[in-house]
């Protein structure tokens, strides 16, 4: 990421592109009078998009992806992207389109429109949302994490005991699934995924059911494995304040990118990092939502105010509207 | 106990069990017992089209199970009406349709109960020939897909992610089973052939610590089933896959019970 980008960020919370917001404020101008109408239909209707090109550093990233299921829009015109080294914590509310954007960017399903783009032979880890194996297939560890291998790819003893050493869980691998606790099966989980030698790391709510101890500790892993090898991370949470303190970049979606910018560390706000505890309040970051929109009912954005989001926003002083809400 | 026709009973039942018994893991696995029932009643018009057409008989019930696998995975995207239902409409519905077929048509290769029961002591040389080339065609495909098909029973979604090609892999499966539903048809008949896929795979569930274990042990029991059940047929003068049926299941009751005593539940 570049210094320019990362202090756009800093200065405060972003629309999703800059090229976005400059063609808002001009559609604003132009009609001043009917901004609800405008964003129930989606501006991009009456300007024909500009996809913004492709990154070369991107791993993955989608452009304008939108997708129906029948008549009900889950996605509209979402932008993203992940890069090598990159941390991108993807935040919305139950029923926002997060685990359907994952699926679209692992290709496991076809977006209606738009454009999905992946590095070349990029390798995926992924570590879905729920994982309940079957208790009609026996299964130990060892053998599941064989499984994950790439094609034609033997997995040696030797790399299936780093693999479960690296996450912690060493030991287990002759374990039956049934058997393990769902912080094991999590590491597990995150073992097969690193077995495959993935350049970029998929996690669909690792946190669901862990308490702020456990979230602090996998975040921890992560950041390591991040940082130990060069890992982009894409990690689905739907906690929309309480976030990994290391993301380069929060993303907030409800069907559409909401928001985005980085998390305050929890380690800055004396009164949280007593609450957390210090171990966990170094893991754990607080991301200041900054919508300029509210959803209705059926979940269609819609303007309620024109208070642009920037540097001058203080913190904590900005309700969020709509969503966020408790 | 060397009558020619006691060789081939032989010859038919073990080739056939090492063929079912793996791929009967996958059907216990992927909760698709039903699914093969399904395709094995439907074989039955297979029978009744074959008698009516003059064609080898166990080419014609492939034709059909080819067709209702296409069939059922064509309706399993349709949401309307569960697909277990949809499964027992279309179970029934071709079984009614193969019943009466043979029974208007009457002709001298049609015995109903041989073909709802099967008859072991029949099999010709013919019909060996289809269980092993069928049988070792069915094998070597399962062999290809087993990494990626294991993958996709663990969970979709995961398997997908990895790049597995999810619905070419059920495709070739559910094909596979087609086969061999279609050979065998005149060992076990339509009413037993799912009781012999799924019955060696549930008795070797409470010993099994990996799936290749559990297919392992499904083989086992499979074979000894085959040669207890033919030795008790012949002995007590019963018929043959009924009385393989009934070994496996005391096999199953066996296994369940010593998981009791191991306290494993």
């Amino acid at each position: 990421m570049t210094l320019d980008s990362n202090t756009a960020m800093r200065r405060g919370l972003q629309r999703p592109t800059d090229l976005d917001q400059r063609r808002d404020h001009e559609h604003d101008h132009a009609h001043d009078h009917d901004h609800a109408h405008d964003h129930a239909h989606g501006h991009d209707h009456e300007h024909p998009a500009v996809p913004k090109p492709f990154l070369q550093s991107s791993l993955i990233s989608a452009r304008q992806v939108s997708l129906k299921r029948g008549e009900r829009s889950v996605l509209q015109q979402v932008d993203i992207d992940i890069s090598a080294g990159e941390i991108v914590t993807l935040i919305g509310p139950n029923g926002a389109g997060k685990t359907t954007l994952v699926r679209l960017l692992l290709g496991i399903e076809k977006p209606g429109s738009g454009a999905i783009q992946r590095q070349a032979d990029l390798i995926v880890g992924y570590v879905p949302q729920r994982f309940d194996l079957d208790r009609a297939i026996p299964m130990t560890v060892d053998r599941f994490l064989a499984l994950g291998a790439k094609k034609g790819g033997m997995t040696s003893v030797d790399a299936k005991a780093a693999a479960l050493d690296e996450v912690g869980a060493d030991g287990l691998g002759h374990r039956q699934f049934s058997e393990l606790s769902g912080g094991e099966l999590q590491r597990v989980l995150i073992a097969r995924a690193l077995l495959r030698q993935p350049q970029l790391l998929v996690l669909d709510e690792p946190v669901r059911g862990v308490d702020f101890q456990g979230e602090a500790e996998l975040y921890a892993l992560i950041s390591r494995l991040r940082s130990e090898r060069g890992l982009g991370v894409l990690l689905v949470s739907h906690d929309l304040h309480v976030v990994m303190a290391q993301s380069d970049r929060v993303i907030c979606i409800n069907r559409h990118v909401c928001c985005s910018g980085i998390p305050d560390t929890v380690a800055q706000h004396p009164e949280y990092a007593r609450l957390f505890g210090p171990h966990a309040a170094r893991a754990l970051g607080l991301y200041q939502h900054s919508h300029d929109h509210a959803h209705d009912l059926t979940g269609e954005p819609l303007r309620v105010s024109k208070a642009p989001s920037g540097p001058q926003t203080p913190s904590g002083t900005q309700s969020p509207p709509g969503i966020l809400a408790p | 106990m060397t009558e020619p026709f006691l060789i081939r009973a032989l010859m038919a039942g073990l080739g056939l069990a090492f063929i079912a018994a793996p791929l009967g893991c996958f059907v216990v696995w992927r909760r698709m017992a039903y699914f093969g029932e399904t395709v094995a009643q439907a074989g039955l018009m297979g029978v009744a089209l074959g008698a009516l057409l003059s064609l080898n008989v166990t080419a014609s019930v492939l034709a059909v199970t080819i067709m209702i696998s296409i069939l059922l995975l064509l309706l399993s995207r349709q949401t309307l009406v569960p697909f277990d239902s949809l499964l027992g409409v279309l179970a029934h519905a071709t079984l009614a349709i193969g019943v009466i077929a043979a029974y208007l048509i009457r002709g001298p290769q049609v015995d109903l109960m041989s073909f709802l029961f099967g008859d072991i002591f029949a099999i010709s040389i013919q019909d060996i020939r289809w269980i092993y080339f069928g049988g070792a065609a069915a094998f070597g495909a399962l062999l290809y897909i087993w990494r990626p098909l294991m993958a996709v029973a663990v969970h979709e979604d995961l398997a997908a992610a990895e790049g597995v090609q999810v619905e070419l892999v059920k495709t070739i499966f559910v094909f596979i089973l087609a086969l061999v539903v279609a050979i065998s048809m005149k060992i076990v008949g339509a009413l037993l052939t799912i009781a012999f896929l799924i019955m060696p795979a549930a008795a070797a569930r409470p010993l099994s610590e990996t799936p290749e274990q559990m297919a392992f042990f499904a083989v086992i029991f499979a074979m000894l089933s085959v040669v207890l059940g033919l030795f008790a047929s012949v002995t007590m003068d019963a018929p043959g896959g009924p009385s393989i049926v009934v070994v496996l299941a005391i096999a199953f009751t066996i296994s369940m019970t010593s998981l009791a005593f191991r306290g494993r539940t």
